[in-house]
């Protein structure tokens, strides 16, 4: 099939030419230039930081560009406001749902729509444009009772009312089960054919090569590239997006298990807020040299479980949680921290670090041992010399001990958190979303680092949404749904069927489809 | 052509310690407008406004008696500001340490030794405590809000002491006047310079800074005060107590305060009026927030701010303004330099109306 860029006879449905938008700091978007045909799936790929979001920004007529031309069909265009973005027929997707918990799908819908409609012709709506494209969704149903998935499809059916000529989904995957990411792309390519146009973002090389017809590919703030995805191999994508080879971790994975290091024992907790998640009946038990994953779609207990390992969340019975054996469930963040649990949280800014401080002070946050704090002063010079380790060993760029940590970028901030408790020689490390929103690189050298620490015999929790990532350096997978915990697959029985229904709930239609498949491959 | 605020990449340092100086600069200007319309000629009323106060011994003194107090609350009102603690109950819990150490001068200082004075100042350090105690605790346990309790209590504090002043502690001898009898010569702080009345509650003032210094920039519990300040987040995650931080933030405010009392009624009064603070628990956080809650800034701003008061006074004897043209410049001050902070995170930009930016930023 010939690229839609070379029929001349043909009108683009959204076209930009030279596009630029700079920063402070940073040339977000350098002479940008896209095509988009009616009816193609387009993706945008590139690291975090590649100038993806701004674009989707500009294009949503949430920026302004400092220069370039937008074109709307072959007009040119200025898109001052998402409203003007809606009337043209420019619909998007955000990462984050911008939903209200507490209205129904109907009244959700209806605050959207530029004219007022009875909320009975709203929902008849609904139905049948859900019916139309296999979305289906109940407007009557209040958005609380939803899982992630089905808040996506709320927000698409959101954008579809509006009969888009272009729809923009912006990581549309990062919350989805794998089969929910199948019965998405089935709806992207009937919409597709029915002449809709998609602009896919994503950093994800296998769904785009699934996916997309066409790919422009996006690396500090330029265009590095235009190409058929399907033709290409992920190698040569990769090496478009990052501009090196993507390397290769080692790991040495015939570290033999030790003794348990930390153990849950039944531990039960109830929501803290309406929309939180309760805990319940969570047993867990790591050996030294081991790391576990805990999978699941996010907003399933992960953030209540984490606070409840960090020490966030205590409990009066010691018993629960045992770290080397030593009962720890009733003290505070630095009290397991002295006893040897360390923990990096999934917020980068706001938890793991204080954006406004130097790094050697984010350095302080957890490490407030004998070495840094001697009768209550802190020891500067050996703080700045702990940051200053953190930096060098875990190859941290763009900052010094005296930089504001809010000036790194994600990957870079990221890697000197993980450095700073891994430094500190933990024999039990719980991290969650290692590497969410991090570029390749540093992604590679934070699973690394992970996989180091296993083989000193630490015990590892990873924590992760990311499925790729916990097939490459856990031991065993469990997955969280729900707030409860399945029991753990040991690697080498990893399914990724299995673990996508197990994500959803279904805990027993998932051991016994691992049942049937070990049969099956035996 | 416009100008614009944009986003600084990082906060500029520089104007941390800029913003104050143009804060003072445009209150000055404010100053020479309003001197212009009460028909003076504005740039001699000026230097009569800021140098008269200044212009022998005894002056200097005055400001210096006057600094102590401010300098002292603001620097325990600022462990708690860093902290996220928002105590601006100073006044009450002034006017505590002005019962507690007036009940011990009272009743133990006729008779009393040396001792009297130092009882006095840990008395009052008591009272403030108590008082900035109240809003701590219902914080930290039913979660009310310590703006609203702490300055509530201001006006409980204020209605005691009347009450002390108008009933049981009224002066037999003074003539049925709202006042204290004469507080006794071992309850009274020693003078340090002859000739003026700067007494040795300036020294408790300097301590004050030196401690705050160290407590703020040096200890790990002043990290943990300004980490939970910062973030709640990354203090929940460090393992840093909330809870705690209310505590310090708030006692720490109700000592220095409590104190600063102490050293009104055992210094240039020497007696106990139902108006011992000109206001000092409420000047105090406008000094804080000038100091830029650094204990060496707040030594200066209190100082500025302790013009301002002799100043007053000036502009009401020498330039026939009325006294509560302090107030307005006070107010005139605090206004300019929360105009001139955003100057920390912003910075101008002309751009052109096409919303294309022309050239670099300049200097701001």
């Amino acid at each position: 099939m010939p690229l839609p860029e070379t029929d001349p006879g043909r009108q683009f449905r959204l076209e930009l030419r030279g596009i630029s938008k700079s920063y402070p700091a940073v040339r977000a978007n350098d002479r940008i230039d896209l095509t988009v045909a009616p009816g193609e799936i387009h993706a945008v790929v590139g690291e975090n930081g590649a100038g993806k979001s701004t674009l989707m920004k500009i294009i949503y007529g949430m920026v302004r560009p400092d220069a370039g031309d937008v074109l709307w069909n072959g007009r040119e265009t200025q898109i001052s406001s998402p409203a003007e973005a809606q009337r043209l027929g420019i619909g998007m997707v955000f990462q984050h749902f911008a939903l209200f918990d507490t209205l129904t799908v109907a009244e959700n819908i209806a605050l959207a729509l530029p004219e007022k409609l009875p909320l009975k012709a709203v929902a008849a709506r609904i139905v049948e444009v859900a019916s139309r494209y296999g979305l289906p969704v109940d407007p009557g149903r209040h958005i609380y009772t939803m899982s992630v998935g089905e808040r996506q499809r709320v927000e698409i059916i959101r954008s579809l009312l509006q009969k888009p000529g272009l729809l923009i989904m912006d990581e549309p995957t990062s919350v989805l089960t794998p089969q929910a990411v199948d019965t998405l792309f089935v709806t992207l390519r009937e919409l597709a054919a029915d002449g809709c146009s998609i602009l896919y973002i994503s950093h994800k090389l296998d769904e785009i090569r699934a996916l997309c017809e066409r790919a422009t590919i996006l690396r500090g703030g330029k265009v590095t590239g235009v190409c058929d995805p399907r033709r290409e191999s992920s190698n040569a994508m990769a090496r478009m997006m990052i501009g090196a080879d993507i390397q290769a971790i080692s790991s040495a994975r015939t570290v033999s298990a030790g003794s348990e290091r930390l153990a849950i024992h039944n531990l039960s907790l109830p929501a803290s807020d309406p929309f939180g998640t309760t805990l319940s009946d969570i047993s867990l038990s790591i050996r030294g040299g081991e790391v576990l994953g805990i999978a699941g779609v996010s907003g399933n207990g992960q953030q209540e479980l984490l606070a409840a390992l960090s020490g966030e969340t205590m409990f009066a019975d010691p018993q629960v949680i045992t770290i080397d054996g030593k009962p720890a469930a009733n003290l505070d963040p630095r009290q397991r921290r002295a006893i040897g649990l360390s923990s990096v949280p999934e917020d980068r800014l706001g938890r793991g670090a204080i954006p406004s401080l130097p790094l050697s002070e984010n350095a302080l946050l957890t490490n407030g041992g004998p070495d840094s704090v001697r009768g209550g002063f802190i020891r500067l010079d050996k703080v700045k010399a702990f940051a200053e380790r953190c930096i060098a060993e875990f190859g941290v760029r763009g900052g010094t001990a005296d930089s504001p940590a809010g000036s790194l970028s994600g990957g870079n901030l990221q890697k000197f958190i993980v450095g700073r408790e891994i430094l500190q020689a933990p024999g039990v490390l719980v991290v969650a979303q290692p590497t969410w929103g991090v570029d390749i690189g540093a992604a590679i050298a934070i699973r690394q680092a992970i996989l180091d620490l296993r083989a000193k015999g630490a015990a590892v929790l990873v924590i992760s949404e990311e499925l790729d990532e916990l097939f490459e350096i856990a031991d065993r997978i469990a997955v969280i749904a729900s707030g409860r915990l399945s029991p753990s697959v040991p690697r080498g029985r990893f399914d990724r069927d299995a673990i996508g229904l197990a994500m959803s709930g279904q805990f027993a239609a998932a051991s016994n489809r691992s049942e049937a498949s070990r049969v099956h491959s035996v | 052509m416009s100008i614009r605020f944009e986003l600084r990449a990082q906060p500029s340092r520089t104007m941390v310690w800029l913003s104050p100086i143009i804060a003072i600069t445009l209150t000055c200007c404010v100053a020479m407008v309003i001197f212009a319309l009460a028909g003076l000629e504005p740039v001699s009323a000026l230097a009569t406004f800021i140098f008269s106060p200044l212009a022998d011994l005894y002056s200097v003194g005055e400001l210096l008696i006057k600094a102590a107090p401010l300098v002292l609350i603001a620097v325990g009102l600022a462990v708690g500001f860093r902290a996220g603690v928002w105590n601006v109950g100073g006044e009450g819990q002034l006017i505590l340490g002005v019962i507690f150490g007036g009940f011990i001068a009272l009743t133990f200082g006729p008779t009393g030794g040396v001792w009297v004075l130092p009882v006095m100042v840990v008395g009052g350090a008591i009272g403030g405590a108590i008082w900035a105690g109240i809003p701590a605790f219902l914080r930290t346990h039913f979660n009310a809000s310590e703006i609203l309790t702490s300055l509530m209590l201001n006006y409980v504090a204020q209605l005691w002491l009347s009450y002390l002043i108008f009933g049981p502690w009224r002066d037999p001898a003074g003539f049925n006047f709202p006042q204290s009898a004469p507080l006794a010569p071992s309850a009274l702080f020693p003078t340090l310079i002859d000739g003026t009345r700067a007494n040795a509650s300036i020294l408790i003032a300097l301590v004050a800074v030196g401690l705050g210094w160290a407590l703020m920039s040096k200890s790990f519990v002043g990290f943990q005060l300004k980490v939970t300040g910062l973030s709640e987040g990354a203090a929940k995650y460090a393992g840093f107590s909330a809870k705690r931080a209310v505590w310090i933030g708030m006692l720490a405010g109700g000592v220095a305060a409590g104190i600063a009392g102490v050293g009104e009624i055992a210094g240039p009064l020497g007696q106990i009026f139902p108006t011992a603070s000109p206001g000092y628990g409420y000047a105090a956080i406008i000094v804080a927030f000038l100091g830029r809650l650094n204990p060496i800034g707040i030594l200066f701003s209190g100082l500025l701010m302790s013009l301002l008061y002799l100043s007053g006074d000036v502009a009401q004897m020498s330039l026939g303004l009325p006294s509560s043209i302090t107030g307005l410049f006070q107010g005139t001050l605090l206004f300019f330099l929360l105009t001139a902070d955003v100057l920390i995170h912003y910075r101008l930009r002309a751009t052109s109306a096409a919303g294309a930016p022309k050239g670099a930023a300049n200097g701001l």
